[in-house]
């Protein structure tokens, strides 16, 4: 059962505490999964808010609810109960075609396997949120292949996804996720199909072109060698952020070194 | 996106080549199925078809179809002449006859007699000899499918190939000699006897004793009248039946489809034609679908609507469907061409491409049903799985 919000919220809804305009506000996110016994409780009465122009990153161990809560932020999965609103906008308060309107303009995907369409070329691939807004074929290539060269793939537009690394599918997620301009982008473990030096790489360039608009990222991660990247990090274990830091220093305190050496969490 | 749809589908050869195939086996079979089906039931009339003269025929009430025939006395002639509207009518005789060939063996005919003083009711074309020449003393005309094989006569020595007849040759009917003055060509029928054409007159005195000998009044109408008021006035008239040559034909097809297993048989190929392209299609598409789910989920995550995927799904479906019509339909007239001349009976009509189209469209859409059905339920969340 979903908690009944506005759709629209007033200006004071979006501020956070610090007079900075909110991009996501969650409060007592709850999502479960199965009925009766076998009931999964993904997610336990989640508060979090995520400021425009910061990139956010859900980090904790596997089956903690990470993918569950970004998920739910970006609209592709109903919540039990709670409040959850993107920009002031209320997904639950939306119809099906409202709701698949809105995600297509305002938020951006990057998934763990980039989820190219392996037969269409990379431009086409990067081209579809446009003509999901409607902008007609021509002028969309015309804008991806901008976008692609951005990414510094401008010169690869013919060539389909399997034809390039694995570093430049993401590069190539990347444009499609930002050539629509939306103000929000989720990425589902952006690096974790990477090397280390490509991850790094990919967050570097995704941080740079992606917040110079001022929209907001949340991304879920498990590979702790990017959390530098990170303005805040947003801990969940269990179905509940426990902790909600400024950087990877203050999240692992002296044991860090070892934490950055051993991995990702699992 | 429907473009991105097309390009999904065609750039994915092995599963687009195997949905088209599916489409082109069913097309295929339905079409030439088909087409076989009514080139055989079109055999049913071809003596109609061959003797485009007359506008009405007219017949006892009991004919079910053009073989069929019940003799009427040859006084209905002259009641049909005497009916208002009729310009013309002529008799025509049709029946049985045995020939006996020179090596003692006999042969059944159709015997087929026609009016003295016009000739008409005479084969389609000529190939040797002149319809005239009928008019010469116990004279016949053999088709030549008869002429070269059945009523051919048997080589010099054993082994040898068949002499086939040839004008001034002799033939014994019913004991009655005859000699061969022409060589025709018409429609061939459902009957594989030899066709033999003489006079009316000629006819009568080569097939057995009966007191009634009259199959068909044959008549033409008056210009501008009515066929349909013309019929229903002989029917009045004469107390006979009468159709339009295309009634008559539609009398003896449906006879055919009544009463013999063949729309059976072929239904049961149009079937299986139909059920295994569906579900080659079927597999295959929804394979193709399967494969795409991911991206599929991708598209609704980022926006798609279930209306637009059901749409991309849909275009796609009917691509490959006229896509696999076109060549299944191609390939089943290549094929009717390159018979054409054979034994086979190939007669392909629109109404069959129409219904091959149909069964095309059907199975696009069953298959596109499974894979609408797997893609409206899909949640978008799933992307996130990895």
């Amino acid at each position: 059962m979903t908690t009944a919000v506005p759709t629209q919220l007033g200006e004071a809804d979006t501020l956070g505490g610090g007079g900075r305009k909110l991009a996501v506000r969650c409060r007592n996110v709850v999502k479960n999964y199965g009925t009766g016994t076998s009931v999964v409780r993904a997610l336990r009465g989640i508060d979090l808010d995520v400021y425009e122009g910061e990139l956010l990153m859900l980090v904790g161990p596997s089956g903690c609810g990470k993918t569950t809560l970004i998920s739910v932020i970006a609209g592709v999965l109903d919540r039990d109960q709670g409040e959850c609103t993107v920009f002031g906008q209320d997904f639950s308060a939306m119809n099906s075609r409202q709701r698949t309107r809105f995600r297509g303009q305002t938020i951006g995907f990057v998934f763990q396997s980039f989820n190219l369409i392996p037969t269409l070329t990379i431009a086409e691939n990067v081209s579809v949120p446009l003509l999901l807004n409607g902008v007609n074929r021509h002028a969309a290539l015309k804008k991806a292949k901008e976008m692609l060269d951005v990414v510094g793939l401008g010169q690869r537009v013919q060539d389909t996804p399997n034809r390039l690394s694995g570093g430049q599918q993401q590069r190539v997620a990347i444009a499609r996720a930002l050539v629509h301009d939306p103000r929000l982008i989720v990425c589902d473990e952006p690096t974790s199909a990477l090397d280390h030096e490509t991850g790094h790489k990919i967050v570097e360039l995704l941080k740079g072109v992606a917040m110079s608009g001022n929209r907001s990222l949340v991304v879920v991660t498990h590979d702790n060698r990017i959390f530098d990247f990170a303005d805040r990090i947003a801990h969940m274990d269990d179905g509940q952020v426990d902790k909600i830091v400024g950087s990877a220093k203050e999240l692992y305190g002296p044991n860090m070194q070892s934490a950055q050496s051993g991995g990702g969490h699992s | 996106m429907y473009f991105l749809a097309l390009k999904m589908l065609f750039n994915d050869k092995a599963k687009f080549f195997g949905i088209v195939m599916g489409v082109t086996l069913a097309s295929l079979v339905i079409t030439q199925q088909g087409s076989i089906f009514v080139g055989l039931m079109a055999r049913t009339f071809g003596v109609i078809t061959d003797m485009n003269y007359p506008d009405i025929w007219v017949m006892d009430r009991k004919v079910q179809f053009i073989d069929d025939t019940k003799p009427l006395t040859d006084t209905k002639l002259f009641e049909v002449r005497g009916v208002p509207g009729v310009a013309s009518a002529v008799p025509l005789y049709k029946g049985m006859i045995r020939a006996r060939m020179d090596n003692g063996l006999f042969q059944n005919c159709n015997l087929y007699g026609l009016d003295d003083s016009t000739l008409i009711g005479g084969p389609g074309e000529m190939i040797e000899g002149n319809l005239a020449d009928l008019r010469m003393a116990d004279s016949v005309i053999v088709d030549v499918e008869g002429a070269t094989d059945k009523l051919a006569r048997a080589g010099k020595k054993p082994g040898d190939p068949k002499i086939p007849l040839k004008i001034g040759d002799t033939l014994e009917l019913n004991d009655h000699r005859a000699v061969v003055v022409g060589i025709s060509r018409g429609s061939r029928t459902f009957q594989s006897q030899p066709n033999i054409f003489t006079t009316y007159s000629r006819a009568v005195t080569f097939a057995p004793k009966e007191r009634k000998l009259l199959s068909f009044v044959l008549v033409k109408a008056e210009p501008g009248e009515n066929l349909e008021t013309l019929r229903a006035r002989i029917t009045e008239r004469t107390g006979l039946a009468a159709y339009t040559a295309d009634q008559f034909k539609l009398l003896t097809v449906n006879y055919f489809l009544k009463y013999t297993g063949i729309p059976i048989n072929f239904g049961i190929a149009v079937s299986l034609g139909f059920i295994i392209g569906t579900l080659i299609t079927g597999f295959m598409f929804y394979s193709f679908t399967i494969d795409n789910l991911k991206y599929l989920g991708t598209l609704k995550a980022m926006g798609t609507s279930d209306t637009t995927l059901m749409m991309m799904i849909l275009l796609q479906a009917l691509s490959v469907g006229c896509i696999g019509f076109g060549i299944g339909a191609g390939a089943a007239t290549v094929f009717g061409i390159s018979m054409g001349g054979t034994q086979l009976a190939f007669w392909i009509t629109w109404q069959i491409l129409v219904l091959s189209g149909g069964a095309v469209v059907i199975i696009c859409m069953l298959a596109a049903m499974l894979s609408v059905r797997k893609v409206v339920a899909l949640e978008p969340a799933v992307v996130f799985k990895g």
